[in-house]
């Protein structure tokens, strides 16, 4: 039940901060500015050690919102390079977020295909 | 000289008028309502990533590893945000959630696809095909440039 | 033959009449508090056809046709068809015309075109270059956000400042005889640009240049805001009206209670929830066609300066930081 929680509260944080970046700075910043600093920003604390304590303590509340997605790519990117070297740095970030990045195009695509928009 | 001189002279009262209007603009506009905004979006950004653990607790308690089972969750959550936008019913949660309802991996999805679906009509290549990738596009690149970067930095520091 | 006044106004000697009229408009405008004067509300965004943009052509076209229709008239009793959208290359109105086949001009003003066709229409007759010109524009909400905005599936969060582009379409057939309301004059407007580069707040963007040509409009043609029973501008909103109020008094000249705004009008801004109010180049077509002609004709009204701003910019030199130009032009309508 705590974990449950845990994952509300920290998912929600992070969700605060967001919409205080879109209240807070120029009209110009839309969702697609905020989806990129996530991932990037989520890259950049990871692969400083500090994004794993959060994941540790709230799980999905860390791994749903983008910045989840970064982390996974660093520790993908991070861990790959321990194994192979060099050609990690390149396959591992891809190869560790692969499911969600196809289930993307996949059901992306097949909903773009059946539905139509309505309002 | 004197030509140039009045220019410039032109062009800053030009400025002066711009910023007054600028300032004048700023005291009419309606404010956003930010507390409301925050606790909205605190509450719809805290219940998709509860939804999320669920999951997550579901595919562990069915015998995945840590890592597949947060793979599968977030292929599960896409699945849930590119359904609910086909329906029609993300963009009325968006309006409410704002932020919360952008930055999980759902608002991804809806970000994938909205334009895609809007763009069927101009074909499937150049309309759904490259749409999918407005905003999924940039942040991909931007995550993988960026995430690539760190493996060589962490490969020269070994 | 009509003269020009002034620095940038007209008057026309032999005063334009326009002597019929229609709209059609979209379900949420059919909502709204001028149902009742609208020809033809449709329920249908896509009106039957396979496209926004098809919807949006059919309603321009329709509009034409209906607005002829009424006084018995077909499509080649025309001499001219002046019309204008918001679209990229302004395909709704080329597209009507192909299927009208009257000699055509296309115009795009944004949000101003009714206005401007209005005006160079009467140019047109008072020059006697033509004796019947058939006018109107369009826009449609769902073909505008896309060119503009985001698609309407995604889920982002509207300004406050933002407008609700309207789903509407509005035609006037002006000839050189006939009864009904006449354009005795107007004002043609300067592009002007205060710096605001927000394209969610059009209000602050074209608020000074309504401000502009309504005291050049006073200067050129010696009125004040009490010549006129209404000061009627198309689509501020809430946040252009105010900004205008304000623009108005450091001038000296305080027209409030004269003001309204087609944008404010279109919709019931409390219980719809359209924010700043309505915009696009069907929002003053169809208030002015709809509700504004039936009063004058009834005499409600008995003489009223209409003026319609439009924001000139386009997504792309907005993506690249352009401030947004935007120009109004007025017309003085008497009954």
């Amino acid at each position: 039940m705590l974990k449950i929680l845990l994952a509300f509260v920290v998912g929600g944080l992070i969700c605060v901060i967001g919409q205080l970046l879109m209240d807070l700075t120029r009209p110009s910043i839309t969702p697609a500015h905020i989806l990129v600093g996530y991932v990037t920003g989520g890259v950049l604390l990871s692969s400083v050690g500090l994004y794993q304590p959060l994941v540790d303590l709230a799980g999905a509340g860390a791994t749903i919102p983008l910045s989840g997605f970064g982390h996974s790519l660093a520790q993908g990117a991070i861990k790959a390079v321990e194994q192979k070297g060099l050609l990690g740095a390149f396959s591992g970030g891809i190869e560790s977020t692969a499911v969600g990045v196809a289930a993307a195009v996949i059901f992306g695509y097949a909903f773009a295909v059946l539905f139509n928009p309505r309002s | 000289m004197v030509a140039v001189k009045g220019n410039n002279e032109q062009q800053q009262e030009q400025e002066n008028q711009r910023e007054e209007y600028r300032l004048l603009v700023e005291s009419v506009k309606p404010k956003h309502n930010i507390l409301k905004n925050c606790v909205m979006a605190f509450l719809v950004g805290g219940t998709i990533c509860v939804i999320g653990q669920l999951f997550l607790d579901f595919f562990i308690s069915q015998g995945l590893g840590e890592r597949e089972a947060a793979a599968v969750t977030a292929g599960t959550m896409v699945f849930l945000g590119a359904f609910l936008t086909g329906i029609g019913v993300y963009d009325q949660i968006g309006k409410i959630g704002g932020a919360g309802s952008i930055i999980p991996i759902t608002g991804f999805a809806n970000s994938i696809v909205a334009p895609a679906m809007e763009y069927k009509r101009e074909g499937f290549l150049f309309g759904v095909g490259a749409k999918l990738f407005t905003v999924a596009g940039p942040v991909l690149v931007y995550g993988i440039i960026t995430s690539c970067l760190i493996g060589i930095i962490y490969y020269l520091l070994q | 033959m009509g003269q020009k006044v002034g620095q940038q106004s007209v008057s026309f000697s032999q005063p334009p009449v326009i002597t019929s009229s229609a709209t059609i408009v979209g379900p949420e405008e059919g909502a709204g508090p001028l149902a009742q004067y609208f020809d033809w509300v449709i329920d249908d965004p896509l009106f039957g056809e396979k496209s926004w943009e098809k919807a949006e052509c059919k309603m321009l076209e329709e509009s034409g046709k209906l607005a002829l229709k009424k006084i018995k008239l077909e499509t080649q009793d025309a001499d001219l068809f002046l019309a204008g959208d918001l679209l990229n290359q302004i395909v709704s109105a080329n597209y009507s015309a192909r299927g009208l086949e009257i000699p055509f001009f296309g115009l795009f003003g944004a949000c101003s075109t009714f206005v401007e066709a209005m005006l160079l229409a009467s140019m047109l007759i008072d020059g006697g270059f033509a004796e019947r010109v058939l006018l109107a524009s369009s826009s449609h909400h769902l073909t505008a956000e896309r060119q503009f905005r985001f698609p309407v599936e995604q889920g982002v969060q509207r300004p406050a400042t933002g407008q609700w582009t309207a789903t509407a379409s509005g035609a006037l057939v002006v000839e050189a005889q006939g009864d009904g309301p006449r354009i005795v004059g107007g004002t043609i407007g300067k592009v002007v640009d205060m710096g605001i580069t927000d394209m969610n707040n059009m209000g602050a963007a074209m608020a000074p240049a309504a401000a502009d040509t309504l005291l050049t409009h006073f200067k050129d043609t010696g009125t004040n805001p009490d010549s006129y029973d209404l000061i009627v501008t198309g689509d501020l909103g809430k946040v252009g009206q105010k900004l205008l109020i304000e623009l108005l008094k450091k001038q000296g000249c305080n027209p409030a209670d004269k003001l309204r705004d087609c944008g404010l009008m279109l919709y019931d801004t409390e219980k719809q929830d359209m924010h700043a109010g309505g915009s696009g180049c069907g929002c003053a077509a169809a208030v002015f066609a709809g509700y504004f002609y039936s009063e004058l004709k009834e005499q409600k009204y008995k003489n009223i300066l209409l003026m319609a701003t439009g924001a000139l910019m386009s997504p792309i030199t907005c993506q690249q930081g352009e401030s947004i130009p935007a120009i109004a032009h007025a017309v003085v309508v008497s009954s």
